[in-house]
């Protein structure tokens, strides 16, 4: 009975420091990306509410909170409903198995790896509900858009996690993080970063992969008919919690976790997540927006073989040193790595130089756009939802 | 904070039980504080300002099912290379080229699709 009470409390407890951390994200996230927005766009960004316009998302909070919230006549009322809950439930749900310190997890799982993919996934189930229920074509676009997503991108994130599995020994995140005692998985699988930085910008929507919200294309995509605390869930609490919590996985996985000289552990988590939530505000302020073929080759044609490629040498190296793995690994890791940026630079130099592409689209169409048709229009290539 | 295994997945779902309830408590609250006034031009679907026109519940060609295929061959792998990860250091080298077989086998599937044009959008 006492027992029962004691775990009831420390639950609690867990639960409000959980909703903290995705709240604390969902209002600090937003306020930085428009100011770090505005500083690369050369404006000034939010200044007025409070000092250097700091209690801005505050004030949109609580804006959003006492506006009316509108549910369309012709949506489906309790998917409409259910679906902000379903999607808030990733960020919630995650940091379960993420440990703050040596000692506070909220639930130490053994599959800890295997239940954070599992968990991830629950975001766009809500995000595909969400433009289903909405009833709206923008919705029903942005929704499937995310499933075409999340399928594509999901395989290169799990065969990374396989490979921080396999160096790690063990599928349970305390483990993983007293693994990266002596050094940081990113130093020995940099290769393995990056794929999961990319995959994971993707699972995020976030731009340059941020196709189901395209404000410019799809009004918003899945968010369309969502007002008010609607609105504010999605947008704020779900996506950048969702930064927020992947920002603490990263962290986790490749970074060492809570370790770190000096600070205390969620100092350090914090710091981490903020370097993460920094990388995502400069893709989103440096990078277009890709297409969806594009999207769909680039993981299926790059990301997973290379991340095939990997998983399969690093199971080689651990086989053939089972004492020390890691020095070979790192040795492979950097130089594909290094081989990789270089030929990406080279084919995106070749891309850009290439003048060609552009001079003969024009040839092709410029009879057409003169009012001199000498036939047919030529049948356009298809993209794209 | 627990250690012991059943206790850990009931955090689990409390933790799912009270994600229903702070969203839905979240939302009713809001309910309580905001001035209400819904109209039937309001409580329209939004189409660019024009009437709309139809019901977006219509047979809907998903373009990427090749693709949505092809994931799910690729999720059993890796719900199968999970297990694996953690036990083929006491497997030595039979259960490293056994799974590197099986890879390969997937890869030249993986291959094949892409020469077949199932990774071109369509």
């Amino acid at each position: 009975m006492i027992a029962g009470l004691e775990y009831l409390l420390s639950f609690l407890l867990a639960l409000v420091i959980a909703l903290a951390v995705i709240h604390v994200g969902g209002l600090v996230f937003p306020y930085l990306m428009r100011r770090l927005w505005g500083f690369v766009g050369d404006r000034h960004g939010p200044n007025r509410v409070g000092p250097f316009g700091f209690f801005q998302p505050i004030a949109d909070g609580i804006k959003l909170f006492t506006k009316e919230d509108i549910t369309p006549a012709r949506a489906n009322r309790w998917i409409f409903l259910l679906a902000p809950a379903i999607a808030f439930s990733t960020p919630l749900l995650v940091q379960a198995v993420i440990p703050f310190s040596e000692s506070y997890t909220i639930a130490d799982l053994n599959i800890g790896l295997v239940y954070i993919v599992a968990v991830g996934a629950f975001g766009v189930l809500g995000i595909l509900l969400a433009g289903w229920a909405s009833n709206n074509k923008y919705s029903l676009l942005g929704g499937l858009r995310s499933a075409a997503q999340m399928i594509s991108y999901e395989i290169p994130l799990l065969l990374t996690i396989i490979v921080v599995a396999m160096l790690a020994d063990s599928m349970n995140l305390g483990d993983v993080v007293a693994r990266q005692e002596n050094v940081w998985y990113i130093a020995v699988q940099p290769l393995a970063f990056i794929v999961f930085l990319v995959a994971g910008v993707a699972e995020l929507n976030r731009t340059p992969f941020d196709l189901p919200e395209a404000e410019s294309e799809l009004v918003s995509g899945y968010i369309t008919e969502y007002s008010a605390m609607r609105f504010a869930l999605f947008y704020g609490l779900v996506e950048w919690g969702n930064v927020t919590v992947w920002g603490l996985t990263t962290a986790t996985l490749f970074m060492g976790g809570w370790r770190g000289p000096f600070l205390s552990g969620p100092q350090w988590l914090a710091v981490k997540v903020i370097l993460m939530a920094l990388i995502i505000i400069w893709f989103f302020s440096t990078f277009p927006r890709l297409q969806v073929d594009q999207l769909m080759a680039f993981a299926w044609k790059i990301l997973i073989p290379i991340s095939i490629l990997n998983l399969a040498a690093t199971g080689l190296f651990i086989t053939l040193w089972p004492d020390d793995y890691l020095v070979p690994t790192a040795i492979f890791s950097w130089s594909a790595v290094i081989i990789f940026i270089a030929a990406f630079t080279f084919m995106v130099k070749k891309i850009l130089l290439n003048k060609r592409l552009g001079m003969k689209a024009r040839e092709e169409y410029e009879p057409w756009l003169l009012h001199k048709p000498p036939g047919p229009i030529p049948p356009r290539r298809q993209t794209g939802l | 904070m627990t250690t012991d295994y059943n206790v850990s997945y009931l955090s689990v779902a409390l933790l799912g039980l009270a994600d229903i309830c702070f969203v839905l408590a979240l939302l009713g609250v809001s309910r309580l504080v905001q001035r209400r006034n819904p109209y039937a031009a309001k409580l329209t679907t939004y189409e660019c300002g024009i009437e709309p026109f139809s019901d977006s519940w219509s047979p809907f060609a998903i373009r990427y099912y090749l693709f949505a295929l092809l994931f799910v061959l690729f999720d059993v792998e890796a719900v199968f290379l999970y297990p694996w990860a953690v036990i083929f250091r006491s497997m030595g080298v039979t259960g490293f080229v056994e799974m590197m077989i099986f890879i390969a086998v997937l890869l030249c599937g993986l291959f094949y699709a892409w020469g077949k044009g199932a990774l071109e959008w369509v």
